[in-house]
């Protein structure tokens, strides 16, 4: 699937799509940046509750297609704007991170 | 003329390293069509023909008693004696290979040899598989366009890599400084991608140099986060300004960590950051007391050959 086809997920909506055509290769859920940045693979979307700057960093130096915001946080301004200049698609799921992901499965 | 242009002794040592890594089974062919000293020449030619193949060992069990070759064939129809079977006629003066002999053995024997084809036995005398020189050529081939492959890879990541030879990139990291954190391993990772250095490589760089760069937000009083290229590594020192690691093993142990709440809530302080560096690096080094911790991690930045496999973990 494709960063845009996130948006038909029930329960996702999108908050900045960066390269709507770029490949979601797979999914990683995780909170912890360090177990993120060490095991997440390129091009997969990050399930994460941690709606902040550094989140993009991470997602940036990987190679991560997309970010989804579990549980319905809500990102700082300075996230969208990190996503902005990182090229960063953001989403946010009002499920948690494994129902999102379950949602979001079927259409890998 | 039977005999592979390849000198076992003065080649290339790309290819002498091939020739002696290869084993004979891995040239061979397994399928080998027999025939029992029973069979009649005739009926011999007549499987020749429909296999093509040039010559035929005979076998009693899985144990190789002769050949009967074409030219056996020839001189058989000659005198008239094509109805005999194979065991009045077959050459019994054989000449065999060991599955596990290096191919530069089996390369010798067809120069010092007349034969098109060498049985090849394993450790208990059983007939295995059949080699002629097309089967060696062939593997060959294969072998060497990957090594030739590999070498272009290489020969291409040097070039990039000595472009940045001799840049030196420091960045100053401050204390709890959230916003610009992961800045400087963004512009280390754009350096790599720019260089056109291998993904797999980038990707350890970036967690290296990211882990040491938040460590320093995350722990110290700040410090500078050094990128030194090298015509084949990068090489990583990230500097600070204390207040030192009280125990280092300890902090080589992943899950170990002394992050505050509100830092492990942003998400850090796992205890994975230097075991994480660790363990992407070729080289690294770990010193510290009160006045500062020194780290340095080096990563070499040509392909490995198991780098699919050492993705960081």
């Amino acid at each position: 699937m494709n960063v845009k086809d996130l948006k038909n997920v029930e329960g996702i909506t999108c908050l900045y799509l960066a390269d709507e055509e770029q490949t979601v290769g797979d999914l990683y859920c995780g909170d912890l940046l360090s177990d993120v940045m060490a095991n997440a693979t390129e091009g997969s979307a990050l399930c994460t509750i941690q709606a902040h700057k550094n989140t993009v960093a991470v997602a940036s130096l990987l190679g991560l297609s997309a970010i989804i915001l579990c549980n319905n946080r809500t990102p700082s301004d300075d996230m969208l704007e990190a996503a902005a200049s990182e090229g960063i698609s953001i989403f946010t799921s009002k499920a948690n991170h494994y129902k999102t992901a379950l949602a979001i499965t079927p259409r890998l | 003329m039977q005999e592979i242009p390849i000198n076992t002794l003065t080649s290339s040592s790309v290819i002498l390293e091939l020739i002696l890594r290869l084993k004979v089974k891995d040239v061979m062919s397994t399928n080998v069509i027999t025939a029992t000293k029973e069979t009649s020449l005739r009926h011999i030619q007549e499987i020749m023909r429909t296999e093509r193949v040039t010559g035929l060992p005979i076998v009693m069990g899985k144990r190789l008693v002769g050949i009967v070759s074409m030219d056996d064939i020839i001189k058989a129809l000659d005198l008239g004696y094509i109805e005999d079977p194979a065991q009045d006629h077959m050459s019994q003066n054989l000449i065999v290979l060991d599955e596990e002999m290096p191919v530069s053995f089996a390369i010798n024997y067809f120069s010092r040899y007349r034969y098109h084809r060498f049985p090849v036995l394993n450790k208990y005398k059983h007939l295995v598989g059949m080699v002629t020189n097309r089967d060696i050529t062939t593997v060959l081939l294969v072998e060497i366009n990957k090594e030739v492959e590999q070498l272009e890879k290489n020969a291409k990541v040097r070039a990039h890599a000595t472009e940045m030879s001799g840049e030196v990139h420091t960045y100053p990291i401050l204390k709890n400084d959230f916003e610009n954190a992961g800045s400087a391993s963004t512009q280390i990772k754009k350096r790599l991608k720019e260089a056109k250095i291998p993904n797999a490589i980038i990707r350890r760089a970036a967690i290296a140099s990211y882990e040491l760069e938040m460590n320093m937000v995350v722990h110290s009083n700040g410090g500078l986060l050094k990128a030194e290229y090298t015509p084949t590594t990068l090489i990583l020192t990230a500097q600070d300004e204390g207040p030192g690691i009280s125990d280092l093993e300890a902090a080589l142990t992943p899950g170990w960590s002394t992050a505050s709440e509100w830092i492990r809530s942003l998400g850090f302080g796992a205890g994975m950051g230097l075991p994480n560096v660790k363990s992407v690096s070729d080289a690294f080094f770990i010193e510290s007391d009160v006045r500062g911790t020194i780290v340095s991690a080096t990563i070499t930045l040509e392909p490995t050959e198991d780098e699919d496999e050492r993705q960081g973990s």
